[in-house]
Order: structure tokens, then sequence, then C-alpha cells
């Protein structure tokens, strides 16, 4: 019983981390039908940013809180421009062209950004200092869940509560499930897509930023080619639960984090990954449209 | 008007220099090290102006060379360079006789003559693009015609290396106990990988018929990623993720061949089995069934109210496609004589992707220029050193977004009602 809870306890936190990137991707999904490839990357230079402002900051002298909190601050500001960059540059001017079109620039971008990673810090895993504070209340409950786990699931269901909310009740997110759901008729009512898109980007990547210093301050390193395997484990999370549907982004990622966590505990570590390809497999091939996709009629 | 438009465009470039700046600061000014579990920053001051530099230039050639872009686009695209040169080059052989056999007397020649003048490393660079060659020809059956967006091929060119090199390694040394050369069974295996890997493909497509788009994608990803998985997993049986070393190079009439005389044999070859690939999909996109994939392609629901049948398609789609790189992955288990599952991941897939979607989704001789392109330009980058990947990255991207049919984009085959009033097809590739 022991073994079960520490297994569900850290499925559980496997699987808000893949929520924060697969929560970024589902929503671009959703808004414009494209693939965001570079995602992981905007996560990976998140988590690099906010390493290099936090190294910077505390060999100043400041206390380890102030550090955190100005570090993400300024790696989800960072984040956001990367993403709001890439999709001025690499993905607007091909929006009319054919989809896999933006797809290859979108892994052209993954490429450019990796390497540019690569060649600005360094080829090596970095050690990631944690600026995370200890919790003294969770003492009694140590073993199953540390004070990392806990604050990610905290800022998971925070980030969750607060992108409902915008999207169901503001301006702005009536604007992007109307941009969603049919550009050209949103544009005819005053929408101005080209603005909301934008917007999407920024939102989606300060996620993969917030996401990618807790993912770090959790595994302990930091290189530049982690976005690449996260991003295709956020992608499979966001389809699992169906592409472009905020709360199936979150389900999914939880359903992949139980599977890795429970299929590598009780069955083998060999094939972590495959695990959660299987589950995908298997649910894609009862529900096609994913667990909380909705299932659009065709039309000719 | 025209100054004034000039002037504009600086002021802007400065702007995004000053952006680029702010964008770049911290990866490229800061450089962070840890040691001890404790990250510190040096600076790297100088950056800063070069920085700016690179972004002004960058975004003012950038804003042009769109404006250019968008002009070209607005002028007549019958009118577009690319164009103009195919239609200058047919009409030229149409009316040059001689030209109309020289020229292609005169590829076949420097195709045939490549291996002999040129050293064995860049045989080896031509015959690993030709492969890619073929390769990408099969996935442009299953993306170009079908539509269909396959994210896993790289594991039935898995499949293909792998029937070659385990049945080496099952039977092999028996059959030289017995007296047999076992270089034989590569000739066994390139048909019959082939067949296994349609099998495969069979197999894997029959669960996925109902998924469209981007679900068919992640799905097919999936795929790939769990046999590579498999392969490397299963240590007893395929050699775990050391792989199969040792694997026999084609055999030769009993002729026991140099490395360099075996690196030529292979590349004839591979140039067979490309010419002879380029023919069958030829053939398939005339047919019946290649107007119904691409039926199929352009819309699902409109194709299966004309009466097509959209699983059969769908199940000769990702059947042909995987025959093909059955059959490259043979090559590939001659060529290096030794495979393992690495050379089958992801990223493979995603190259051979890239390769049919910049070549020109659906156009053959596109797909085999985006090959040529994408497998060839990185062996001469190789000057560049560390900075290739990026400016490889870079040169996708840019010809993705002037391009973005792709460098040789497919010309629709068009039908005309001949006067006499029979239908004809008057093919244009």
């Amino acid at each position: 019983m022991e073994y079960f809870l520490k297994l569900l306890l850290s499925g559980t936190t496997k699987g808000s981390i893949y929520a924060l990137i697969a929560l970024g991707y589902t929503m671009v999904y959703g808004v414009i039908q494209l693939i965001n490839f570079a995602h992981g990357e905007i996560y990976m230079i998140g988590g690099f940013t906010a390493l290099i402002f936090g190294g910077f900051l505390y060999s100043m002298g400041l206390p380890a809180p102030v550090v955190l909190l100005i570090s993400v601050i300024l790696a989800i500001v960072y984040a956001a421009s990367f993403g709001f960059t890439i999709e001025r540059i690499a993905y607007r001017p091909l929006r009319n062209k054919p989809r896999l079109s933006a797809l290859i620039s979108a892994i052209g971008i993954s490429i450019v950004l990796q390497n540019f990673v690569l060649l600005a810090q360094t080829e090596k895993y970095l050690a990631y200092p944690s600026y995370l504070p200890d919790l003294p209340f969770l003492q009694p409950v140590k073993q199953y869940i540390n004070a990392t786990q806990f604050i990610i699931l905290i800022v998971t269901a925070l980030i969750m509560v607060f992108l409902t909310m915008l999207i169901k009740y503001t301006r702005i997110g009536k604007a992007m499930r109307a941009t969603a759901q049919d550009k050209d008729m949103a544009q005819l009512v005053g929408v101005n897509i080209n603005q909301v898109i934008s917007i999407t980007f920024i939102i989606g990547s300060s996620l993969a930023a917030i996401g990618g210093v807790l993912i770090c301050s959790y595994m302990g390193q930091i290189n530049y080619y982690i976005g690449f395997i996260a991003g295709i484990k956020a992608f499979v999370a966001a389809v699992l639960g169906g592409i472009g549907s905020i709360p199936g982004a979150v389900l999914g990622s939880f359903v992949l984090g139980w599977t890795e966590s429970f299929g590598t505990g009780y069955l083998s570590s060999d094939y972590e990954d495959a695990f959660a390809l299987l589950i995908l497999v298997l649910i894609l091939t009862v529900k096609p449209e994913g667990l909380l996709g909705k299932n659009q009629k065709q039309k000719v | 008007m025209k100054q004034n438009g000039i002037l504009k465009d600086i002021a802007q470039a400065l702007l995004q220099g000053v952006w680029f700046v702010f964008l770049l600061f911290p990866l490229l000014v800061m450089k962070v090290s840890v040691v001890g579990g404790v990250a510190s920053v040096t600076f790297r001051w100088t950056n800063i102006p070069l920085v700016f530099v690179a972004a002004v230039g960058g975004s003012l050639l950038w804003r042009w060379a769109l404006r250019w872009n968008e002009q070209k686009g607005a002028r007549d695209p019958e009118n577009s360079l690319g164009v103009r040169i195919q239609n200058g080059v047919s009409a030229f052989l149409k009316q040059n006789r001689l030209a109309r056999v020289v020229l292609p007397l005169l590829l076949i020649g420097a195709l045939l003559a490549y291996p002999l003048v040129s050293g064995m490393y860049h045989t080896n660079v031509m015959i690993s693009a030709l492969i890619y060659v073929i390769l990408a020809l099969g996935l442009n059956i299953v993306v170009g015609l079908g539509g269909l967006l396959n994210l896993g091929y790289a594991a039935f060119f898995a499949v293909g290396a792998y029937t070659y090199g385990l049945l080496w390694k099952h039977t092999g040394p028996w059959l030289a106990q017995v007296g047999i050369d076992p270089s034989w069974l590569f000739w066994i295996s390139l048909p019959f990988a082939g067949l296994v890997a349609l099998l495969f493909g069979v197999l894997l497509s029959l669960p996925v018929l109902r998924l469209r788009g981007d679900y068919l994608a992640i799905i097919t990803l999936a795929f790939g990623e769990i046999f590579r998985m498999v392969l490397q997993n299963s240590g007893d049986i395929t050699g775990g993720a050391t792989g199969i070393s040792l694997i026999p190079r084609p055999w030769f009439f009993g002729v026991k061949l140099t490395p360099h005389m075996a690196a030529i044999y292979i590349y004839y070859i591979t140039l067979s089995l490309v010419v002879f690939t380029i023919f069958v999909v030829r053939r398939i996109e005339n047919s019946r069934v290649g107007r119904a994939l691409e039926a199929m392609r352009e819309d699902e629901i409109a194709c299966e109210a004309m009466g097509i049948d959209l699983v059969k398609n769908k199940l000769i789609t990702f059947a042909l496609g995987a025959f093909w790189a059955g059959v490259a992955g043979v090559l590939l288990a001659a060529q290096t004589t030794y495979i393992n599952p690495d050379s089958f991941t992801l990223w493979e897939s995603i190259m051979v992707l890239m390769a049919v979607v910049i070549g020109g989704t659906g156009s053959i001789p596109g797909v085999i220029a985006g090959t040529l392109v994408l497998k060839l330009l990185p062996e001469y980058f190789r000057a560049l050193a560390q900075y290739r990947m990026l400016l490889y990255g870079v040169a996708m991207i840019i010809v993705i977004l002037f391009k973005s049919d792709g460098l040789i984009p497919r010309r629709r085959t068009e039908y005309r009602l001949e006067q006499e009033g029979s239908t004809s097809p008057e093919g244009h590739l």
C-alpha cells in the first residue's frame, strides 16, 4: 500500500509537470491547429533563463525566496518573448499555406533553438540548484511527498483554475474561442486574430517557462536537449486528452504520468516510455478523438 | 516616397535590433556554470554589438526578401523563375532532338561514373543519400499521395534492416558451416524485407484506420517509438542496444570484394533500385489506385461518397510506403554492415518527412531534390563545425518560408478533352 501511494504521488507529480507543457501545446493547437514542435524548446529556454538569472542574483547575495521569485518572473518574460518572436517570424507568414509547411518550420525552429543554446551556453548537463523553500509542515509525510512535488502540484492546480477562468469568462478568452472555431468569422465580427494568436503564444510560453523551472528543480539538472523529449511527451498527453481541449490536456497528462509511474513500478523499468505510448494507442483505438475531445461532425 | 520607405525600414530594423539584444541577452551574454550546486555567471559583453549589428542587418534583409517574395506571389505564378526554367528546358528539348538524346545520356553517364571518379567517402555519402531517396519516395506515397501524416516511418526502415540483420545472424553461421556464402542472403532479403515491412504496415494501420490528421501522426509516432524500444530491450533476439554487427555486404558472384569495390557495387545496386522506385511510383501515381489516393487526400468524405473504399485505400497507402522503407532498410544494413536501434529514432522519421515537404509534397523530382539537399548539405557544412546544425535549421526555415510548396512543387496532372471527343491523359509532372 505504501509503495502504491508512493507511485501514485510520483505519477501525479509527473502528470502535473506534463500538464504544464501540454497546456501550452493544446492552446496553440486549439487556436491555429499547429503542432508547435518548438514548444519544448521554449520550456528548456525558460529553465535556462531562470538558472542564469538565479545564479547571478544569488551571487549578488539576495535571499533564496527573492532569487526564486525574480528569476521565475524573468524566465516567464523571456519565454513569452521567445514565443511571441517565433510566431511572428516562423509561423505567421505560413498561416495560409499547407499545414505541413508550418510543421516543418516549427521543427526548424526547434533545431535552431537547441543548437543556439548548445553554442551559447554548454553542451553538458548542468546541475540545477533548487531555490524552492523547504516546507516544514510536510515533515510528517516526507517519505511520500517532498516540498518540490508539493509546490508543483499546487502551482499546476492554480494555473489550471486560472486558465479555465481566463478562457471562460474574460474578453480575450472569448476571442480565443472564437478564433479557434472559425478564424474568418471571428475576423468578421471584429476579433483581431493576429493579436489573439500572439497572446495565445505568450500565455502558452509563460506556462512552459513555469514548467521548465519546476521540472528542472525537480529533476535537478538541465541540458539543451531536454525540451525535445518533454515536448513529445506533452504532445502525447495533449492528444491523449483530446487536442485543443484544456481539461483534456490536464487529464491526459495525469493518465500519462500514472501509466509511466505504475508501469515502471510494477512491470518493468526498461519500457517506461513504451507504457505511455501503448496507453495512447489503446485509448485512441477505442476513442479516436481523445478522452475529452470533441467529436466534430465532418463536412465536405 | 521611396526614400521615406527605406528610412522607415531602417528605423524598424534598428528597433528589431534592440529587441533581439533584449531577447538574446541572458543566453548569449551571460554564461552560466554550475560548480558544487552553486550557479555562477560570467558576462560576455562583446556579444552585444555583434547581436545588434547582425539583427539589424538580418532584419533589413528579411524585410526586403519578404517583400520581394510577396511581389513575386502577386505576379502570375506561371511566370515564376522555376516554371520558366522548366518550360524553357522542355521547349528546348522539344526543338532540339540532339539535346533530347544527349542530356539524359550525360546525366546517366555522370551518375554511373560518380563512384569511379570520387573517393570511397563520397561514394558512401552518396549511397546514404540515395537510400534516403528511396525512403522519401516511399513516404511520399503516404504523405504526398494519401495525405496521411506518418511520423513512425523509421520503424518500417528498421523492419527492413533488421530482417536482413536477423536473417543473417540466425542462419549465417549455419550457412557458412555448410559451405554457402551467407552474403547471398542480401538478395533474398531485398524482396523479403520489403514484404515483411509491408505486412507490418498493414498490421499497424489496422487500428489507426479511424483516425485522422494529427491523431494519426501521433499514433504512428507512438508505434515507431514502441517498435524501437522493443528492439532495444529484447537483447537475446535482436542484440539489444548494441545491435547487430558484421553484416555481410552483398554477394557478387562469389568474388571477395574490397571495401572500396563493395561500396561501388552497393552504389550501383542502390542507384538501380532508385530508378526502379521512381518507375513504380510514377506508375502508381497515374493509376486508378493513385487517383483514388489523391481523392482521399483532398477530402475523405467526398471521396467515400464517390464510392472509393477508404479502408482499402488507407491499407494500400501504408503497405506501399512500408514496402519501400523495408527495401531501403536492407540497403542500409548492407552498406553500414552494422545496425542498432539508434539508427531508427523519431528524428529519422522527421528527417524523411522534412525531405518530402521541403522538396515539394507529392512531386517526385521535388522529393528527390529535397532529399539530396537535406542529406548532402550537412556533409558539405562540415567545415562549419559546430555551427552546422544551427545553420541547417536556419536554412530549413528560410526554404519553407520562401518556397512553402517545396523546392520543386508538384504540378497536377491535367486531363483534357481532345477534339476527337476521346479523353486522354495529358501528363505534366
